[in-house]
Order: structure tokens, then C-alpha cells, then sequence
């Protein structure tokens, strides 16, 4: 029991008091390295302060200027996200694509569409186990994994390993899907709609799971807007964004993708992380449909136009100019910026921008006025991948520093004018 | 629908697959000592699908030393050795893209489904191909 100066027992008043609990970066709670300091009054989250940067990698800068040519590099950013290992690669290809002027024959765009949907489902379904691993409902977690094997084991039968999956390259896909693979994925995709019910049984008519998620980490649409959510958490509040669908690129113009909020399941959009359950999972089912289609209209012929590997890094090398690349992760939109110079075998410029920094925001709402209980589950909401989107943090002579935006445009420009040179 | 299935996961079999010993052994190193020695039997894994990207194999005689594949190797996994004009490689480095065997213009390497290549020691002869 806490004791005010005077020495009186303040049984209510402690409740007043306001405590501060650090979590992280190393905690039980967190799969990633970050920092919270919640301020808790009794129960209650009143405020919370997020720092990031405990494991920026410096991905971008080995890609730059290490002398790592642009198939190196490809490979590179493949692991910029174990989840997301084809996403990254996708964005990563069609910048690269743009700025060098590759064409992309439409079956490889298509074997792109396919390995990405399916990459979805196996993220989704991750996500789904973590986040009832999370309640504290480890028996869901087992089965929801036990049924991810299936994606994974088509994942290795057309590419060859289970993540980082190699696929992509610039102007084309690495390997062809071939007849005999036709079924194995048909059957997979028979498998998964025969079990989406049962999950989206299992996780939203359990009154468990719905008693912890309902009306806990609440997004506003308005807020959500305004701190530029994106992927799930932004459709969770009911904003129909999509970078498929607002967007199209590479054969997603085919499938009229349309950004699936919970009003699709008769719900009205609240932005707790119930929602975000159910548009994780009913977009497992979308991303089933996608591969439907474009398996039943795949188009025959090349699957890159560059066959030959020097023949492709001869054109990169001279390649010349600047080109930008999105996807959507199924986290969210993320987007690659690549600038290549002419006779230089790296590019002058790689800047990457995954999901989970557009969404970090939207942690501060989420957090206010939660239970301290509800932490763990909050945090995994948003489905976070703090390495993925690590920037660098000053720390000089053990004082933290922080740089304004007029110092950091002070600092681009000076950059911009040595680059020049 | 949970308790359904978790009814009939008391009657069913694992999912899982019971690698490499179908029950865990009191020493891991000591279970693997005992196969060396021919005494045990490893539970066998899974077998991987007919285009996994495993260990990359080497055929020496094919290969004429262009370096293409050092070129194109993200982790600086191949080594070259000019007076031969042949490469080395070091498997414990390796991603597994098959980056190498798609480059390669004679195919002297190709893609094996071998998996198995843990090691406490990264320059052992198992995982050095030349």
C-alpha cells in the first residue's frame, strides 16, 4: 500500500497516483525489440511514450554502398522481413523495373499475384495464432498453425523453400508454375475454403476471444485517417484502402480487388481488435478468390524477359533513372524508392518503407485507457515488424538526441548537394 | 467447433513429424553419436519436394572458372581459386536462393533436396563443396 508524505493510508487515493511501467525492449510480452513506458493509474493506461530503434539493421546502407550489385541486393531485401519475404522483393523489382525501363511478360506478373496471395494467407494465418496466443488461448494457437503447414508446404513445392522464397527478379519470376503443380494448389485452396468457417467459427463465436477483443485497442476511422494507417488496422476502422485496389499494378487490375473492412461480414466497423481478426481472416478468404482467378486465366509465354543473367546485369548497369515500387504486404502498403545511375552497379539511392512505420502511430490511440492486461494484444494487433521498419536513433555521449524536421532537411539537402558532385 | 476437434486430436495421430527421434532422447548429442555408430536409426524427415533448394552441388569437371557465380551471390559464399580456375564454397553461409544455379553457363551446379547440414563446426568437410 502506497503512503502519501504525511503517512496516511490512501487506499483510494493510491489509485490516484500515477505509475510508470517500462515494457520492453526485451520483455515476454514483445516478439520484437521496443520500448513502451506506459503511465498506469491503478488498472488503467492514461498515457504511453514508444521509442524505436533497438534493432535497425542498416539494410538500406549495406544495399548502397557496400558495392553489392542489384541481384545481390535483391536477395538482400528479401530478408528485410521473414513474414513479408516476397512483398519486399515485389515493391523492391518494380522500382527497379521502372527506373530501368523492364518490361514484365503477364505470366510472370500473374506467378507474382499467386506467390504473393499465398504468402498472404500464410502471414494472416500467423498472425491469427499469435494473436490467440496472445488472449492466452494456446490451444487455438496450435490449431491455427497446424492448418498454416498446408500454404507452406505449396510455398516450398513451387519455389523450393518454405520462406524467402527467391521468386522475383527483375523482369520477370525465377521459376514456372508447372501442369503437374495445378492441382497440389487447387487442392490446398479446396482445403482452405472448406476450413475458413471453422476459423472464423473458432475465433468470432467464442465468447473467450470476444470478451478480450471486443471494444479493446479501439481505432477510429477519423484517427486512423489522420495517422495514415494502413493494410488491416486501417480497414479494421472501415477505411476501404488498398493499395490493390486504389493502386492496381501488376495483374491486380485483373481481379478487382476490393479492400475488405468488417461491414463485409455485417459488422459495423469499430477499429477494436476484434475487427482486425476478422478482416485478417475474411482477406485470407479474398486472397483464396485471387488465386482462383488467376490460376483459371493464367496466361501462357515467357516468364521473364531477361533469360539470361549477365545479359540483365549489363542492362542494369546502365540503366538510369529513378522508379518507385508498392505493394501490399499483408501488413500494409509498403513501398520501395530506388535511384540507379548509369555505369555504377549499386543504386545511388535504396529507401524502404515497411508497413508497420506507417502504423506505429496508431498505437497511441489504441493504447488509451486500456487495461494493463490488454497490452501483449494490443501490441501484436497491428501486426508489428519492428525490425523491418527500425530507424536510426542518435544517441551521442549517452544523451538521446532528437532532430527536428528543419535539421533533417538541412541535413537531406546537404546530402543531396555531396551526392551531386 | 474447438472442442470438436480437440475430441478427435485425442484419437488422431501428431501432425507433426517425430524428427529425428521418435521419442526425445535424454542427450541430443549422444542420440546422434549412437546413429554415427550405427546403434540407432534416425526417424526419417519428411522428404523434401522435387525442386527444394537444398545443397548446391558442384560438378568441377564442367565448371571453367567465368565467376558469373561470384557475381550474383548475395552472401559471398563462393570463394575462387585462380591458380585451378575453380570455385569453393561454403555451405554454412549459404541462403539457398539458387541464385549461382541459374547463372551458371555450363550448369555445373545444380540444386540437391540435401537439408541436413546442421554443424557445430561452419569449415567442416560436409559443408565446404569444391
Amino acid at each position: 500500500m502506497e503512503r502519501n508524505p504525511e503517512g496516511e493510508n490512501l487506499e483510494y487515493g493510491a489509485l490516484e497516483e500515477v505509475f510508470e511501467v517500462p515494457i520492453g525492449p526485451i520483455h515476454p510480452a514483445l516478439k520484437e525489440p521496443i520500448r513502451f513506458t506506459f503511465q498506469v493509474r491503478g488498472e488503467r493506461i492514461v498515457d504511453v511514450q514508444i521509442r524505436t530503434g533497438f534493432a535497425h539493421r542498416g539494410i538500406e546502407f549495406m544495399g548502397m554502398r557496400q558495392g553489392r550489385n542489384l541481384i545481390q541486393i535483391l536477395y538482400l531485401s528479401e530478408r528485410i522481413c521473414g513474414i513479408c519475404s516476397v512483398s519486399h522483393p515485389i515493391a523492391f523489382t518494380q522500382a527497379v523495373e521502372r527506373a530501368a525501363g523492364i518490361e514484365v511478360p503477364p505470366r510472370a506478373q500473374y506467378i507474382r499475384v499467386i506467390i504473393s496471395e499465398l504468402e498472404r494467407i500464410h502471414s494472416h494465418l500467423l498472425w491469427a495464432g499469435v494473436a490467440a496466443h496472445e488472449l492466452g488461448f494456446d490451444t487455438l494457437l496450435h490449431l491455427t498453425w497446424r492448418v498454416r503447414e498446408k500454404v507452406l508446404d505449396i510455398l516450398e513445392e513451387l519455389t523450393g523453400n518454405r520462406i524467402n522464397y527467391a521468386i522475383p527478379i527483375f523482369g520477370g519470376v525465377r521459376r514456372d508454375i508447372t501442369p503437374e503443380q495445378y492441382p497440389r494448389v487447387w487442392e490446398a485452396i479446396r482445403y482452405y475454403r472448406g476450413l475458413l468457417e471453422e476459423l472464423l467459427d473458432a475465433f468470432l463465436r467464442d465468447p473467450t476471444v470476444e470478451a478480450r477483443t471486443r471494444g479493446v485497442g479501439i481505432l477510429e476511422p477519423k484517427e486512423a485517417e489522420e495517422l495514415c494507417a494502413v493494410g488491416p488496422t486501417a480497414r479494421a476502422s472501415g477505411l476501404r484502402k488498398d493499395v490493390r485496389q486504389d493502386r492496381p499494378y501488376l495483374a491486380y487490375s485483373d481481379f478487382e480487388v476490393k479492400a475488405i473492412t468488417p461491414a463485409d461480414y455485417g459488422l459495423t466497423p469499430v477499429g477494436d481488435v476484434y475487427d482486425k481478426i476478422v478482416v485478417r481472416l475474411l482477406e485470407v478468404g479474398q486472397s483464396l478468390d485471387i488465386i482462383e482467378k488467376a490460376l483459371e486465366n493464367m496466361p501462357e509465354g515467357e516468364i521473364t524477359s531477361f533469360p539470361k543473367i549477365p545479359a540483365l546485369l549489363a542492362h542494369l548497369k546502365k540503366a538510369e533513372g529513378e522508379g518507385l515500387g508498392w505493394h501490399e504486404a499483408p501488413r500494409g502498403e509498403v513501398i520501395h524508392y530506388v535511384r540507379l545511375v548509369s555505369g555504377e552497379e549499386s543504386p545511388l539511392i535504396w529507401k524502404v518503407k515497411a508497413p508497420t512505420y506507417s502504423n506505429l502511430l496508431s498505437w497511441y490511440p489504441m493504447f488509451e485507457d486500456q487495461e494493463v492486461a490488454d497490452i501483449p494484444i494490443i501490441a501484436a494487433c497491428i501486426d508489428p515488424c519492428i525490425c523491418c521498419m527500425d530507424r536510426v536513433y542518435i544517441v551521442r555521449n549517452g544523451k538521446e538526441e532528437t532532430w527536428t524536421k528543419e535539421e533533417l532537411l538541412r541535413l537531406s539537402w546537404e546530402k543531396t548537394r555531396r551526392m551531386r558532385r | 467447433m474447438i472442442l470438436k476437434t480437440l475430441i478427435s486430436q485425442l484419437l488422431s495421430r501428431p501432425a507433426t513429424n517425430r524428427f529425428p527421434a521418435k521419442y526425445m532422447p535424454k542427450s541430443v548429442t549422444g542420440f546422434l553419436a549412437k546413429v554415427k555408430e550405427g546403434k540407432a536409426g534416425i526417424h526419417p524427415p519428411i522428404p523434401a519436394p522435387p525442386k527444394f533448394r537444398g545443397k548446391i552441388a558442384y560438378d568441377r569437371e564442367k565448371c571453367i572458372g567465368c565467376q558469373l557465380c561470384i557475381r550474383v551471390c548475395p552472401a559471398k559464399v563462393i570463394e575462387f581459386k585462380p591458380e585451378e580456375k575453380k570455385i569453393r564454397m561454403y555451405v554454412a553461409r549459404c541462403t539457398f536462393c539458387a541464385q549461382c544455379v541459374d547463372v551458371c553457363p555450363v550448369n555445373a551446379l545444380a540444386i540437391t533436396p540435401e537439408f541436413l547440414l546442421a554443424s557445430t563446426d561452419r569449415l567442416s568437410p560436409e559443408l565446404i563443396v569444391e
